[in-house]
């Protein structure tokens, strides 16, 4: 059973999670986010996989070429786009709180809020 | 809760997380034995089905077209927030505001980097409307070719200023622009119940040849509403986002 892929997804998520846990930056801490939600597209697109396939697209190649499963390559777009929204939308509210705050270092902000 | 607290919390959930993992990867095929259905089925009937040679789009845009209906929403949401949250504090302006670069001036962009990106600008452009209109033929897509969109006007940022940058792309322009894209979607699902069919079924005519650019549809008209408005959003996010350094440093203004 071949099973590195899964091992690779388990690895990301892993070093996302613990840089979240130590991190002393909100910005830090949002790319360790970003790092997570990378750990899933692995994961998907490993899922889907074939050995010996090609990309689901036939526009040079007969129909009945195996193909790998399109319906995790369109999840894991869908994935980086609402990633990328969400990222937009984290990084407006780190700039709200360096503003309010003065500090960008989420432990800070758990003391100064209690 | 100290660092080192919160460290052992870490490791007792990641302990218990990784037993999940090992119980449900025992439960997954071994890699690269996909064992289908889904996919298999629609690789098989997608290109007869939809014309479409692009499977992926024709999950995206088809298969799946009620889910991109929600997702791209998100997108339009996310940048309704960034502009809301960013907003707020521009109210605050004049009373938090500190120049925290006093005597400093930021340097001007040097030559080299505004020739690339005026060089870069025109192909940019060209690449992403050759993305966003061939959803149906290849890899490629309203949303990829919607953030090369945006990168085209972020070019024009970088090789002049951003007062130029707001004048190719003022606020309100994108914002009606962004509103299109997102309205556009919904209303080709809107016109197929109008036509007494079901929310967002293909009713265009689907072409004779798959592979066409002008076959599979909606397929097509969807994605290109998708490319103006992930464009669009990307777009509103970025200058929202350079606002806030305006903001921060009034001096380079």
């Amino acid at each position: 059973m071949q099973i590195f892929p899964f091992i690779v997804v388990a690895w990301i998520l892993a070093v996302g999670l613990y840089g979240i846990v130590t991190s002393r930056h909100l910005v830090h801490l949002i790319v360790c986010l970003i790092i997570v939600q990378s750990s899933t597209y692995v994961l998907l697109l490993g899922v889907g996989y074939i050995t010996g396939a090609v990309a689901p697209y036939f526009f040079d190649i007969p129909v009945h070429t195996p193909a790998v499963d399109p319906v995790v390559q369109a999840l894991a777009l869908t994935d980086v786009v609402v990633e990328a929204a969400v990222t937009a939308l984290l990084l407006a509210f780190a700039i709200q709180a360096h503003k309010r705050f003065g500090t960008l270092d989420p432990q800070e902000l758990v003391q100064l809020r209690g | 809760m100290t660092p080192r607290q919160r460290l052992w919390m870490f490791l007792i959930g990641m302990a218990g997380l990784a037993a999940f993992y090992l119980w449900g990867l025992a439960g997954l095929p071994s890699f690269g034995d996909y064992p289908g259905p889904y996919g298999d089925i629609i690789n098989r009937i997608a290109v007869g089905q939809t014309k479409a040679t692009g499977v992926v789009s024709a999950v995206n845009f088809e298969y799946r077209g009620f889910d991109t209906l929600g997702e791209e929403f998100i997108l339009f949401i996310a940048a309704t927030g960034v502009a809301t949250v960013l907003r707020h504090l521009r109210g605050e302006r004049v009373a938090e505001v500190r120049d925290e670069a006093a005597g400093r001036h930021a340097p001007p962009t040097s030559e080299a980097v505004r020739m690339v990106a005026l060089i870069l600008t025109g192909p940019t452009l060209v690449l992403g409307w050759y993305l966003a209109s061939h959803a149906q033929t290849s890899p490629s897509g309203g949303f990829q070719g919607g953030v090369v969109l945006a990168t085209a006007f972020i070019l024009v940022y970088l090789a002049g200023r951003f007062l130029t940058f707001e004048r190719i792309s003022p606020v309100d322009i994108i914002d009606a622009v962004e509103a299109v894209g997102a309205g556009g979607f919904a209303a080709v699902g809107i016109s197929a119940v109008v036509m007494g069919q079901a929310y967002l079924t293909n009713f265009l005519p689907l072409g004779t040849t798959p592979g066409a650019v002008s076959s599979s549809g909606t397929i097509a008209l969807i994605s290109f509403f998708v490319g103006v408005e992930v464009g669009a959003a990307f777009i509103l996010i970025v200058s929202e986002l350079l606002d806030q350094t305006l903001l921060l440093r009034p001096g380079s203004r």
